[in-house]
């Protein structure tokens, strides 16, 4: 193997997982170690720049940073990043006087952005400060979007959405909300530099079989449902609900019902129980509320008496592969069942709807007809139009709305100022030893072995009498502090120099993970079977330096490592030592870097 | 020395032996010897060749002496038993031990202070008698601990860190073991864990006296130019004489080398030792041979390592004395006082 390229920004932030894994690539060890010393505020500001929601996301995030981190390969279970963002929010102190304050000369430029929620919130928090005046069109009186309408209160009370889509707001930007936009001709014609869509994915599937028409009433549209709740139109629901549909919009649904009069719950989904899309935890937040959930069963006739719902026909079908791999869903030949129910919420999906969107202004779309957006850029191919969020590329979640509003944002600073959209500068990237003695570290390198500890929860009597009632309860400072202790800073890194290195041993004696050996270089697979602990996780690069005076190669395997620094503890001559890696993502207001960074 | 303890986490697919236990499972505390150390990588060693050979760590007792090497009993089979003795007095500690209880390994710890000057009386008399034991010098050449002195195995000629230069002769601990009539006899170099494990194997299966010469560089005090037991200066002066491929048990062996690249020794207990030849002519049964060869090296400057010399047909100390095979410490009251009647008859022997 080649020797690796420790300088390419790319190589460290792989090894930190999370961070990695992270649309908007959030320094997690980062903040947590700030969490650890108490410096809550420190630690959202830190959220706060690179997610933006660090309130909201600590409740709601999907979280693909914690089935990358790498705790969860070392032990069983990953570090709970996502509640320890939630205990920076929770216990910070006043932060308003640390936020950019609205722009005192504006540039002249404006910008509209359709659409309340994440992304655009992100594009105007990005560029109200650097002087934009950016206006945010809504359907709703209140901003937020899909995180005001679509994630019920029990997960995510209104003050959290209220404060952090304030901080945005106050920064000068302009919000018109019930206004809805109908046409984007229109929108355009009146001289906005830019128009951003950040509208999301509005429209619920349908799922039309018999009695569909007949039984309308009591069948409800899973967002449109709600939306409605979360607006207080609807209080109420049938004392027997059935969900259909496996995502997290059936689990909000669900549980939503739980708390206006549903007794009898259930979800229904097509597909397995492993198969379904809800995140794990939603799922077991459902089934602690005493809400089952029926798989492989495929909605078929909506059965109802003089226009009232009365049920539900499932067909039973099991899965079957094909030669590739493919799942098919086929009829199990049980005979169908019947359940018998008040209500029916409907949350099989979501879609993206563009009517408002005329055809001929230069805007193209594709097969599917969906407007073509880069997924570099976020610029569609009328030069004006920029899109983030659902509203680009399809449902995802919000910090993928975040990622691409902080993209947008830098692409339409561009735009406006005359540059070339498609260059975009490279992330700013610092790293710098952490030795402070012999053996003592500016980062608390002592593992502990402690177990994920649980987030405590709301009574659930209580919690299932109010639907404002917050289910989570987050981690107090104590129990905070404990979880942050098994982060294993991954992102302070073991770097090798090789000039120096008298390949004594000692870091592979001392590594508690076997993860570094001296041997004779090879190809990659052959050399993954020859390491001390072979490395079989090939999403995990190996480190290889050569420069040895024996003319071995080091190999580290990355995967396990600990981040113990015991390889530069113990190394006589400081061939290792134990760097911090921070990658700063460029954001509009970082316009001025050069393109060529390197991380060492 | 590092402040933290190793964490407890290991590899998820680290192999298990016949027991189920992982070779972390064969460590002891975290060293409290410098950083670099070569002793560490013998401490390493031990643990791998204990791992390998799927030994109970209670059915080990490790004894050491005093010195940088003498801690390191500390650092492996926290589950075993152990003794720090007085300076130099590991050989008689683990000779009595030895003859209370032959049913144990053991495993001597010492350094070339330990045993090549205040201990080298000790070490010559646990040679001679051929205790079943597997004897370990921990050989740096320097005394570590009060800050870099020449130790009595100091090639003559070398120089110590401050720039002085060694008049005296050195003591060779193999060439003396060969002498004293050590059965298994070798020497190998901390910095190359290929040759070392599975010569401690080897070594720890051997029912005798088994001799190991380990060069250590003390990364303190003796890993300058000029030092003849550096990590550069063993490296270039390495003369490997063979490989050990160590098999125990005694299924039929499959050797792929071509014909006189290896030599099988076949032992007592059945049990064999593949050597893969370096050198073609060198003969790991001929003990005057090995003398020759030894000096012969010597003389130009070259470390020779690998498995020296062994006897395939050993004797022990309780082959000598005609002890019984119960080990003494499980003989009963009974057996130990047979009464007056038999000790009348010895008396009358003895008339």
């Amino acid at each position: 193997m080649r020797n690796t390229d420790i300088a390419a920004p790319d190589y460290f932030h792989k090894v930190v997982d999370c961070q990695w894994a992270c649309p908007a690539h959030t320094p997690v060890p980062e903040y947590i170690r700030l969490i650890a010393a108490g410096r809550y505020s420190d630690a959202y500001m830190v959220n706060w720049k690179s997610n933006v929601f660090p309130g909201i996301l600590g409740r709601t995030c999907d979280r693909p940073c914690e089935p990358a981190c790498r705790r969860g390969r070392v032990e069983k279970d990953p570090v709970a990043i996502c509640r320890l963002k939630r205990v920076a929010a929770d216990y910070k102190d006043d932060i308003s006087d640390r936020l950019p304050k609205p722009a005192v000369i504006k540039n002249g430029k404006r910008i509209a952005l359709v659409g309340g929620g994440p992304a655009s919130l992100t594009v105007a928090r990005d560029l109200a400060p650097l002087g934009y005046s950016c206006t945010v069109f809504d359907q709703d009186p209140k901003a937020g979007g899909m995180i005001r309408t679509q994630i019920p209160r029990f997960r995510l009370p209104e003050t959290v959405i209220d404060e952090e889509c304030n901080y945005i707001l106050d920064m000068g930007v302009e919000f018109i909300g019930g206004k809805r936009i109908d046409s984007l001709k229109a929108l355009l014609a009146e001289g906005w530099d830019a128009v951003f869509v950040g509208s999301g994915a509005p429209r619920g599937r349908e799922l039309d079989i018999p009695g569909r028409k007949e039984a309308a009433a009591n069948i409800h549209i899973g967002i449109d449902w709600l939306s409605s709740v979360s607006f207080g139109h609807i209080t109420k629901i049938g004392k027997r609900v059935i969900v259909l549909g496996g995502g997290n919009t059936a689990m909000d649904c669900c549980r939503s019902s739980r708390r206006l009069g549903g007794e009898d719950v259930k979800v229904v989904v097509r597909s397995g129980f492993e198969e379904m899309k809800a995140s794990p935890w939603e799922k077991e937040d459902a089934m602690h509320e005493d809400i089952p959930i029926l798989n492989f069963l495929v909605p078929k006739e909506f059965t109802h008496e003089n226009g009232k719902l009365t049920g539900v026909v499932f067909e039973k079908v099991k899965a079957e592969y094909d030669a590739k791999g493919r799942r098919n869903l086929v009829p199990s030949g049980e005979p169908d069942q019947h359940f018998p129910c008040d209500d029916v919420l409907v949350a099989i999906g979501q879609e993206n709807a563009f009517p408002w969107i005329e055809r001929d202004i230069g805007l193209e779309f594709d097969k599917w007809d969906m407007p073509k957006v880069d997924a570099k850029t976020f610029a569609s191919t009328n030069p004006k139009v920029f899109f983030g969020g659902d509203a680009a590329f399809g449902p995802k979640n919000i910090i993928w709305a975040v990622a691409h509003g902080h993209e947008a944002a830098l692409s339409i600073d561009k735009f406006c100022r005359g540059e070339d959209v498609s260059d975009r500068p490279v992330p700013m990237v610092e790293i710098v030893s952490q030795k402070m003695g012999i053996h003592e570290w500016s980062y608390d390198n002592d593992i502990a072995p402690d177990k994920r500890y649980r987030v405590p929860l709301r009574d659930k009597v209580v919690a299932l009498r109010d639907i404002k009632a917050e289910v989570e309860l987050g981690f107090d400072i104590e129990l905070g502090f404990k979880e942050t202790q098994r982060c294993l800073n991954c992102d302070v890194q073991t770097v090798f120099e090789s000039k120096l290195c008298i390949e004594c041993d000692a870091c592979v004696d001392i590594c508690p993970m076997d993860c570094i050996t001296f041997t004779e270089n090879g190809e990659e697979a052959d050399l993954r079977t020859r390491l001390k602990a072979p490395a079989m996780n090939l999403t995990q690069d190996l480190y290889v330096a050569d420069g040895l005076k024996t003319g071995r190669v080091m190999v580290k395997d990355e995967d396990v490592c600990l981040h113990c620094g015991l390889c530069a503890e113990r190394c006589p001559t400081g061939a290792w030592d134990m760097k911090k890696y921070l990658i700063d993502m460029t954001h509009a207001d970082d316009q001025c870097r050069t393109r060529h960074q390197s991380a060492a | 020395m590092t402040y933290i303890a190793k964490p407890k986490f290991h590899h998820p697919s680290l192999p298990k032996n016949a027991l189920g236990y992982t070779h972390r499972d064969y460590e002891g505390k975290v060293s409290t010897l410098c950083a670099g150390c070569g002793h560490d990588s013998i401490t390493a060693s031990v643990i791998e060749a204990c791992y390998e050979l799927a030994i109970e760590p209670h059915r080990v007792a490790k004894i050491s002496g005093i010195g940088c090497s003498s801690k390191t009993t500390d650092y492996f089979l926290n589950a075993s038993h152990g003794f720090n003795s007085v300076h130099g007095r590991m050989p008689s500690v683990l000779t009595g031990a030895n003859l209370a209880n032959r049913d144990l390994i053991y495993l001597g710890v010492s350094g070339d202070g330990d045993s090549a000057s205040i201990g080298f009386g000790q070490f010559a008399h646990s040679m001679r008698r051929g205790v079943n034991m597997t004897y370990i010098v921990e050989n740096n050449g320097v005394y570590g601990l009060t800050k870099g002195q020449f130790s009595a195995t100091a090639d003559r000629g070398s120089k110590s860190k401050r720039g002085l230069t060694n008049n005296d002769n050195a003591i060779d601990m193999v060439a003396m073991a060969l002498q004293l009539g050590a059965t298994y006899v070798a020497r190998a170099f901390s910095g190359d864990k290929t040759q070392l494990v599975p010569l401690i194997k080897g070594a720890i299966e051997h029912q005798g006296a088994a001799f190991i010469d380990v060069i250590s560089p003390c990364v303190a005090f003796n890993n300058h130019a000029g030092s003849t037991k550096s990590f550069d200066y063993v490296r270039e002066h390495n003369e490997a004489v063979n490989r050990l491929d160590f098999i125990s048990g005694r299924a039929p062996i499959h050797v792929d080398y071509d014909p006189g690249t290896t030599q099988v020794v076949e032992q007592h207990d059945g049990s064999r030792l593949v050597l893969k030849k370096v050198s073609a002519d060198y003969d790991a049964n001929d003990r005057l041979g090995a003398m020759n060869f030894l000096g012969h090296h010597a003389s130009k400057g070259q470390i020779v390592t690998g498995l020296i010399y062994v006897d395939s047909e050993p004797e022990d100390l309780h082959t000598h004395f005609n002890t019984v095979d119960k080990p003494l410490n499980a003989l009963s009251e009974k057996e130990l006082c047979p009464g007056s009647a038999t000790l009348e008859k010895i008396n009358a022997a003895l008339r």
